[in-house]
């Protein structure tokens, strides 16, 4: 059998599971280990209400969070991996694929879609870390791609949502290449003075803060995300010592002149709109082509 | 000569060709007639280089990336340019030793060279970094980038770097900004850009000066995502697992040729661009000079058009069958 008609069965398995799940259970607030109840949680943006912490979320809550009534038009779901390099570890790429998809009930690292942020049209390209840790490969890449491609058809403002340890070994230099893909693409949407919003959250490492999570128009963050380009355990055995306290953390980065802002989440929706609305130039701004 | 850089794989060469020395020595010495077991020898130790050089695993070819007698990028402007003058800073923060740069002409062709460098000694290898660029590296390069731009001039980027530096300073300085900016700027860079990996290509490191219209590679050289090391590093938790790690990573010349990464191949005399620099240099140069040629004749809009396909097309994905489609997944939430 193909793994990934094994893949579709897992999913739709999965798929099942998680619409039985009950409501009013209970999470433990990493931070603080304070017992947050998930209705409340939710409500309050995945934030910790004792100590602030952002949780970290992937794309089914972001686009919950961030399109109007939770409506949006998925695009590119469609697209799945190959095994380009028949690449074998501890095991075999394609098996660990599966066993990710079934953990999670996601086929990829990322999922892009197309909907409305306070009534302007917005096309969102969002990373889930529980993927293979958010790694980037060519589902990645492409569904990136097919996104810039129907925020330029649709003359909507872009935005991706970066949560990744990076670069996806199992593809190789495929993956590698995705960086260039994405930053290729980018000028495109940059010719055609579309705006692009890159919010980085926790953690976002590796090859995808060497490419487009800094390549926005305006780079913004959620507070306290881990955000370099080698990871800190790298950086600490390089230099041998010790690194100063909230190294690579975002009002860090915000220091050094590598954020434009840094947004708590429960305000991120309203300041992304106006961020948008502010930023779209009259001609790019022209009535959106209706679906 | 014997050198002190010789690898396991190479030594049954270097053993017959110890034994061949010894043989004329004799002879010179003692004025027997050994023409006919000397040129026997030779013979066999042609067959052998052979043998071994063109049955490389993927390890030894990162080995003979990294040898450290192969020439590296200031030695290859040297050879191919009629005249070369080195730039340097990146007019904010300072001069990167491990990025270099500068103008040269080669005939009545001026062209912008950048290019990460390795030291050939200790005391050089510190002094450049070991080829491991810091944000101002990334940003040297590309304010040369855009002189070659403004006057219309190709850009030639060799890579040969085991990595971007994972500094802490190289964090504070946007390292990872300073990659992406060049991937985008690269992108759009409205004249003729040739990449040509010349040792190690690694990583984000390498691919921050490696957006080209024609990507190459020399035949002993190695292009991935991550080391073998690092990959072994990370996936079998043991530093043992390089070998495999390679062989995984298909990070060959070769590979990336097959999995339409490169445009194309520079082959290396037998053994390795060390074994005889000329021969290298000259193939460097042809490929530059031709693909200068063949670029010029495309008009810039449709160049840097083709440049963002080409990089736009890579990847391995496909769509899942049409069932999928017509079941809806995860999608789509209707309140
Ligand atoms: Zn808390």
């Amino acid at each position: 059998m193909s793994w990934f008609k094994r893949v579709k069965e897992n999913i739709l398995t999965k798929t099942e599971e998680k619409n039985n799940t009950p409501d009013g259970l209970w999470t433990k607030c990493p931070n603080c280990k304070k017992a947050l109840n998930s209705r409340e949680l939710k409500k309050n943006a995945y934030v910790c209400m004792h100590c602030e912490h952002h949780l970290r979320i992937g794309s089914e809550e972001y686009f919950e969070l961030l399109f109007d009534d939770n409506q949006f038009r998925e695009i590119g779901e469609n697209i799945i991996s190959g095994d380009p390099l028949s690449f074998v570890d501890t095991k075999k790429y394609p098996d660990r694929l599966i066993e990710t998809v079934s953990k999670t009930g996601l086929t990829d690292a990322l999922r892009s879609a197309v909907g409305e942020i306070n009534g302007m049209p917005l096309v969102i390209s969002c990373m889930d870390f529980r993927f293979i840790g958010g790694s980037m490969g060519s589902v990645v890449g492409e569904r990136i791609a097919v996104a810039i491609d129907e925020a330029i058809r649709i003359k909507a403002p872009f935005m991706i949502i970066s949560k990744s340890g990076g670069a996806r070994m199992m593809e190789g230099a495929l993956s590698l290449m995705q960086m260039a893909k994405i930053s290729a693409k980018l000028t495109r949407l940059a010719a055609a003075k579309l705006p692009y919003i890159s919010l980085l959250t926790d953690p976002t490492t590796g090859g995808v803060t060497a490419s487009f999570a800094m390549l926005g128009d305006f780079n913004i963050a959620e507070p306290n995300s881990l955000i370099g380009f080698a990871g800190p355990r790298v950086i600490k055995e390089t230099i041998g010592r010790d690194l100063p306290e909230g190294f690579q953390r975002s009002e860090f980065v915000l220091e050094h002149g590598f954020l434009d802002y840094i947004v708590d989440r429960k305000e991120l929706k309203d300041k992304l709109a106006s961020s948008f609305r502010m930023l779209l130039t009259p001609e790019a701004a022209a009535p959106a082509v209706k679906e | 000569m014997l050198s002190n850089n010789i690898f396991d794989f190479e030594r049954p060469i270097f053993e017959l060709e110890n034994r061949l020395n010894e043989m004329r020595a004799i002879a010179e010495d003692s004025g027997v007639e050994m023409e006919t077991a000397t040129s026997e020898l030779e013979k066999k130790i042609h067959d052998l280089r052979i043998n071994i050089y063109k049955n490389l695993s993927r390890w030894q070819r990162v080995q003979i990336s990294r040898h450290p007698e192969r020439p590296y990028s200031l030695d290859y402007i040297a050879a191919i340019t009629d005249e070369f003058i080195e730039l340097f800073g990146d007019r904010n923060f300072g001069d990167d030793k491990a990025m270099i740069g500068g103008i040269g002409r080669i005939g009545n062709q001026s062209m912008m060279f950048i290019g990460q460098q390795k030291g050939r000694t200790t005391k050089l290898r510190q002094f450049r970094n070991f080829g491991m660029p810091n944000p101002e590296g990334y940003r040297k390069a590309l304010r040369l980038m855009k002189i070659a731009e403004k006057f219309g001039m190709p850009i030639v980027a060799l890579i040969d770097t085991p990595g971007a530096y994972p500094g802490l300073e190289a964090e504070e300085r946007g390292q990872g900004e300073a990659i992406a900016r060049n991937l985008l700027e690269m992108a759009r860079m409205n004249t003729q850009i040739i990449c040509i990996v010349i040792g190690e290509g690694a990583s984000g490191g390498a691919l921050g000066i490696g957006i080209g219209d024609r990507v190459h590679m020399m035949e002993n050289t190695w292009y991935s995502v991550i080391s073998p090391e690092s990959c072994s590093s990370i996936l079998w938790r043991s530093w043992e697992n390089k070998e495999q790690a390679a062989e995984a990573l298909k990070l060959t010349a070769e590979d990336n040729l097959k999995l339409g990464i490169i445009d194309g191949i520079i082959e290396e005399p037998l053994g390795g661009a060390h074994k005889d620099p000329a021969i290298a240099y000259q193939n460097v140069k042809e490929k530059i000079l031709a693909d200068i040629e063949e670029l010029s004749q495309i008009s810039l809009p449709d160049l840097i058009d083709a440049r963002v396909e080409k990089f736009s097309a890579m990847g391995s994905t496909r769509l899942m069958e049409e069932e999928w489609e017509e079941e809806p997944l995860t999608l789509v939430n209707k309140p």
